[in-house]
């Protein structure tokens, strides 16, 4: 908060910068992310498998977290981006980056589609809509088996190398460098759009939907735009998730993955840009331990955490240390 | 003076049976002081919601400066100049005031829907919004949630988010509803603060801030408008002392 030295004439701009400046710890995460390349190198493919779901969290945060709106269907788009990257490779090109420009287009042109619906509806509605899309575009690629393969799952995708140099690796190395720096870089624009003028709009719909009209803002409009590009994400992740096992399973369109992402996202935190990160990590690394200990039973564990941190820590895993940092700095000053 | 920034005429609305706007014609001229007063349930906060698109009239006009905006959505009528405050605070509890402030002028000034821009870039949203709320002396309070701010503070605020919108016509909806007696002057000092090119009309209780601040007032009952004058008209009315003043108000 004290971003101005003291005695100088007030600058509302510092205030709004200091609000967006990279922070140390910011940059000590994303450096965090390069350490399973020395300390863990038999756990790469697990490590691209959470740089996706962190994506996909981070998609879903948009929605949830900055505009207020929850959806228990997200799973459609990480669906749609998979099921495009998968096919386009499997039916001969093979090219990985722009297949993830290819499937994050038909992805956020689906989204756009779906988003005439959502404008019209909110609550319960909205919830009950988006688990009916997501059970509907399931059971559409379940029904289409000669294009989705159906519940064999989409065979044949031969993905070509990266820059025609780096090969997709039995060990995930390349794997894992590729989701890493496309999470990065998605996360470098979703970070720009949350710190800008449309992103504290967002937040002025998630705080106050009757205040926004009466500021002159076009609601409907605002709220197309937020699930185009929530929807563009969430494919871009569906499509790396599709391009680096090479194959696509149709739960990626389940209620079941919409639901988890969900739970990473409230997990972490909402609202709060690294919450989705940390609760896809924590979520994925829960799932392969405890999964290997008893692979029935695990989400008697998950069921356990969750209550456990909503309970004591209504706004997710981030949300409690910010309170308890808050807490420490004030009782200092 | 005779310039009319917003009039209204035969505005209807029922909900079932009961007539919460009957036949309302009024007209506002630029930069007047109307108070509209009337007993609770007398459909003030209905016409407020009416002229400003939040309801669908039954039938009628909406007129702003020479323009038909009956059909225009509500968030249009706020970029023509027609805007409104609550009368129970419906603000943004998470953003500070600066940061809600600048999302109306940005708003505004067509930047709201910037994605690419870093919010920090906009100086010039920001600048203006500080201005605002340093006017409505809010300016050393701006940093803070507005979840945290005082009472009376977050009645401000109401009236500043109404003002980053650069009305022409703006309608309070009791401004100083909930505030104590002794505080709300101040709040009725920020409202004889706002540029006498803006139009206002505002709906109050206090029958001594009515009579200070008002050029005109309207009285209202049960969907009606009763009568309309001056305030020494209005005082004088016998109609007026029976359903209003008379129980007992002043």
């Amino acid at each position: 908060m004290n971003a101005q030295t003291p005695g100088a004439a007030f600058n509302p701009q510092e205030v709004l910068r200091a609000q967006v400046r990279w922070r140390a710890l910011e940059i000590i995460f994303w450096v965090a992310t390069l350490a399973p390349f020395v300390l863990t190198p038999n756990y790469l493919i697990l490590c691209s498998q959470i740089a996706i779901a962190a994506l996909f969290a981070l998609s879903l945060d948009l929605l949830v977290g900055y505009s207020g709106i929850v959806s228990l269907g997200h799973a459609v788009y990480f669906g749609v981006g998979a099921y495009s990257a998968g096919l386009l490779a499997k039916h001969g090109w093979g090219e990985p980056i722009s297949g993830l420009l290819f499937a994050s287009v038909v992805t956020a042109l689906v989204g756009y589609l779906i988003s005439f619906i959502m404008v019209r509806i909110t609550h319960f509605a909205l919830i009950m809509v988006t688990v009916g899309l997501c059970l509907l575009f399931g059971e559409i690629a379940n029904s289409l088996h000669d294009v989705t393969g159906g519940d064999d799952g989409l065979q044949g995708v031969k993905m070509w190398s990266i820059f025609g140099i780096y090969r997709f690796d039995m060990f995930g190395r390349t794997a894992y460098v590729y989701t890493l720096v496309a999470t990065f870089l998605s996360f470098l624009v979703l970070r720009r759009i949350i710190n800008s003028p449309f992103g504290l709009s967002l937040r002025g719909m998630r705080e106050n939907q009757r205040r926004m009209p009466a500021i002159g803002v076009p609601m409907k409009s605002r709220l197309q735009v937020v699930y185009v590009i929530s929807a563009c994400f969430a494919g871009l992740a569906g499509a790396l998730s599709a391009q680096t096992t090479q194959f696509v399973a149709l739960d990626a369109l389940s209620f079941q993955r919409s639901a988890e992402v969900l739970v990473m996202l409230i997990l972490g935190g909402a609202g709060r840009l690294y919450g989705g990160l940390i609760g896809a990590a924590m979520f994925m690394v829960a799932r392969d331990q405890l999964a290997d200990m008893n692979p029935q039973y695990w989400y008697f564990w998950l069921g356990l955490l969750l209550v456990i941190v909503i309970i004591f820590l209504p706004n997710g895993i981030l949300g409690g240390l910010a309170a308890l940092i808050d807490r420490v700095r004030s009782r200092r000053s | 003076m005779t310039e009319i920034a917003l009039s209204t005429s035969g505005l209807n609305k029922k909900f079932g049976s009961l007539v919460v706007a009957g036949d309302i014609s009024l007209e506002l001229p630029r930069g007047a002081r109307y108070a509209l007063i009337g007993p609770n349930g007398a459909g003030k906060t209905t016409l407020i919601n009416l002229m400003t698109g939040m309801l669908a009239p039954d039938s009628g006009k909406i007129t702003l400066g020479t323009e038909d905006i009956t059909a225009v959505p509500p968030d249009v009528r706020v970029k023509r100049g027609l805007v409104r405050t609550f009368q129970i605070n419906t603000l943004f509890p998470n953003l500070t005031p600066l940061e809600a402030v600048t999302l109306a002028v940005c708003e505004r000034r067509g930047e709201a829907g910037v994605w690419w821009k870093s919010l920090p870039s906009c100086k010039a949203a920001a600048d203006e919004a500080y201005g605002i709320l340093s006017s409505l002396r809010l300016g050393e309070h701006c940093e803070r949630p507005t979840k945290q701010l005082a009472y009376g503070q977050q009645r401000l605020l109401e009236i500043a988010l109404a003002l980053a919108s650069k009305p022409k016509v703006l309608l309070l909806d009791e401004p100083a509803a909930g505030v104590p007696k002794e505080e709300s002057g101040e709040l009725f000092a920020a409202v004889a603060g706002i540029s006498s090119d803006i139009s206002v009309l505002f709906i109050e209780h206090d029958m001594e801030v009515v009579f200070r601040f008002a050029s005109r007032i309207i009285v209202m009952v049960s969907g009606r408008i009763l009568v309309e004058g001056t305030p020494d008209e209005i005082a004088a009315n016998e109609r007026v002392r029976e359903v209003y003043l008379g129980s007992g108000h002043v």
